[in-house]
């Protein structure tokens, strides 16, 4: 209780620079947390859309991006035909532009893909799909930016298309995007005969190992992965979230170095103090545990306050036209749990040149200064 | 320099042991103590007299491990002081220290500020309040309790800092100038209950004072000058 106070005391005593230590903590706690967050569900919705109805991503080897993957029809076929495969659906990515938009997703499906067969229609008929090459169906926030319903012709790249369907999915990059004949896609984007990716959906999920097998026998180019094991190797999801959590951690390294310095001023500020402590008996080891602890109070409601404000920022940007229902707001409890595990590991590391300094303290200098 | 021989005791009853102890600053500069010898038998008080800078604080600091002697032996309970000596050990269980300015932690109540030496030693905390409610009585400080040692007058603040000291039952008091921030009539109320409480708990007092009259209250006066001790009273 005693020690417990000791802490919370000097926090007290300066309020200012404390309240700006866990302020710090709590901006790089939230940004680290929105950052992460925001990418994580921007990778877990394209994943989305590779593992609609499927359970397997076949591509083209050594591609750093899916976009410049190119399977050839011939393997589409073959892969379909396979005894453990119950259905294999090619899918052409493009990426095109409009007047007010500079990306617009592109998938090029065919009638029997999953997105076509399982999507709620607002407007036009499943049926429709396909008949003509220069048809398409918009996700209802593609229809929305595009201002277009259904019978409209609609500009997108250097195209005009005709809307027979608007559909809702949950999806944000497919409630955004374009779904067009794969025909008409692989003519519009100049890759005839060609998909980005088949994603395939096994008789029997035992059977993976087994696929995977075959298609590197039979298709040496190629690659097949299960959904996971594509969403941890996939280059393009390992840069982004280095790139967050590096993000997020340069934020934690600069709230540590706020905490250290507070916990240096700490120290140097109450010398005399920690020398009673030594004389009524604490040890090096005390005053260290009481050092640290400051700055795990400091770090801990910096912590706690980051969540919150990162939780409440989350909420804003879901809020914001432009980025509705492309990311996946909900902050997973993983994610948190690593975040405040790390602003406490920061707190630390900021309090450990000070808890040092405290440790090598002499009793009888600093009370020589009466 | 007097012979002391006549009242060195021998065996387990000294606890304070100082036998030519050396001690300088700035490297050599300034010499404070200059082969000080000396022992205290238990439960005897002992008052070391002598001019500002005669050694007097820096022998306290020595026989209380905040400090190390350049030459020389210092013993407490039998026990060197040196550097592998448990320090906070020593300073738990065996050693009280009370200072001339109170060096109570200001933003802590009178209880708190009582109750910091059995955090340290990990004293129950029953029993410590036990001790910290029998300690205020005894010095007159129950009522301010909770009172934060702004609030305090010097003399309340200077028994604060003897309840602290003693909350661990130490078998040896060192007081540096203890009522030396005290007005005379109250620093004669606080030396009095210093000798008080010293011989009630049986505990062996080294105590540094410039003021002659209340040394010589004291079992033994030590009179220092120039780092070694010139001469030895024997009051009781």
């Amino acid at each position: 209780m005693i020690f417990l106070k000791l802490i919370v005391t000097n926090l007290r005593r300066h309020r200012i620079r404390s309240l700006i230590s866990i302020a710090g903590i709590a901006f790089s706690v939230a940004a680290m947390l929105t950052v992460v967050t925001i990418l994580q569900g921007a990778i877990g919705m394209f994943s989305g859309i590779l593992s609609s109805d499927s359970q397997i991503i076949v591509f083209e080897r050594n591609v750093s991006d899916l976009f410049f993957s190119s399977v050839p029809a011939a393997a589409i076929d073959r892969i379909a035909a396979l005894p453990t495969v119950s259905h294999a659906d090619p899918v052409l990515f493009g990426i095109v532009s409009s007047a007010d938009h500079p990306i617009i997703t592109c998938f090029g499906v065919t009638a029997a893909d999953a997105r076509i067969r399982k999507a709620t229609w607002i407007q036009g008929e499943r049926g429709d799909f396909a008949k003509h090459s220069d048809d398409v169906v918009l996700g209802e926030r593609a229809a929305e930016f595009l201002h277009a319903k259904l019978g409209d012709l609609v500009p997108i790249g250097h195209g005009t298309f005709h809307v027979i369907g608007i559909l809702k999915t949950t999806n944000g990059f497919e409630d955004g995007g374009v779904f067009m004949p794969l025909g008409g896609a692989q003519s519009f984007f100049h890759k005839e005969g060609t998909s980005s990716v088949i994603t395939v959906k096994l008789r029997d999920k035992g059977d993976a190992d087994v696929f995977k097998a075959q298609v590197k026998t039979m298709f040496p180019s190629l690659v097949a992965l299960e959904d996971a094991e594509f969403t941890r190797s996939y280059s393009q999801f390992r840069i982004l979230k280095a790139t967050a959590w590096a993000v997020g951690g340069c934020g934690l390294v600069l709230g540590g170095l706020g905490v250290a310095n507070t916990m240096i001023m700490s120290v140097f500020t109450r010398i005399r103090e920690i020398a009673i402590l030594r004389v009524n008996g604490f040890s090096s080891l005390q005053v260290a545990t009481m050092i640290f602890g400051e700055s795990a109070v400091v770090a801990m409601l910096g912590g706690a306050l980051g969540l919150l404000s990162g939780a409440l920022l989350l909420i804003v940007l879901k809020q914001v036209p432009a980025l509705h229902g492309y990311v996946d707001v909900s902050m997973h409890p993983a994610v948190m749990l690593v975040v405040i595990l790390l602003a406490l590991a920061t707190g630390i590391a900021g309090a450990l040149y000070p808890a040092a300094y405290a440790m090598r303290i002499r009793a009888v200098e600093a009370l020589r200064f009466e | 320099m007097k012979d002391f021989s006549a009242w060195i005791d021998s065996g387990d009853r000294i606890v304070l042991r100082a036998k030519d102890v050396w001690k300088s600053y700035d490297d050599g500069a300034i010499t404070v103590l200059r082969g000080v010898t000396f022992e205290v038998i238990k439960g005897q008080t002992v008052a070391l007299c002598g001019p500002s800078g005669c050694g007097k604080s820096t022998l306290l600091h020595l026989f209380g491990g905040l400090d190390a002697a350049d030459r020389g032996h210092v013993a407490v309970n039998g026990i060197e002081i040196n550097r592998h000596t448990n320090l906070p050990r020593l300073l738990r269980h065996e050693i009280g220290f009370v200072f001339q300015l109170h060096n109570l932690i200001p933003d802590l109540t009178l209880e708190e500020n009582c109750l910091i030496p059995t955090f340290a030693a990990g004293i129950d905390r029953k029993e410590a309040r036990a001790r910290l409610l029998d300690l205020t009585e005894r010095t007159h400080l129950t009522h301010r309790l909770g009172q934060r040692i702004q609030k305090l007058s010097g003399g309340e603040r200077q028994r604060t800092a003897l309840c602290r000291a003693l909350m661990n039952k130490p078998k040896i008091l060192l007081a540096d100038e203890p009522t030396g921030s005290l007005d005379e009539e109250t620093s004669g109320a606080v030396f009095d209950l210093l000798l008080d409480l010293a011989a009630t708990e049986g505990i062996t007092l080294l105590m540094a004072t410039h003021d002659r009259s209340l040394a010589l209250r004291c079992d033994q006066l030590l009179e220092m000058h120039d780092g070694i001790i010139h001469e030895q009273i024997v009051s009781r």
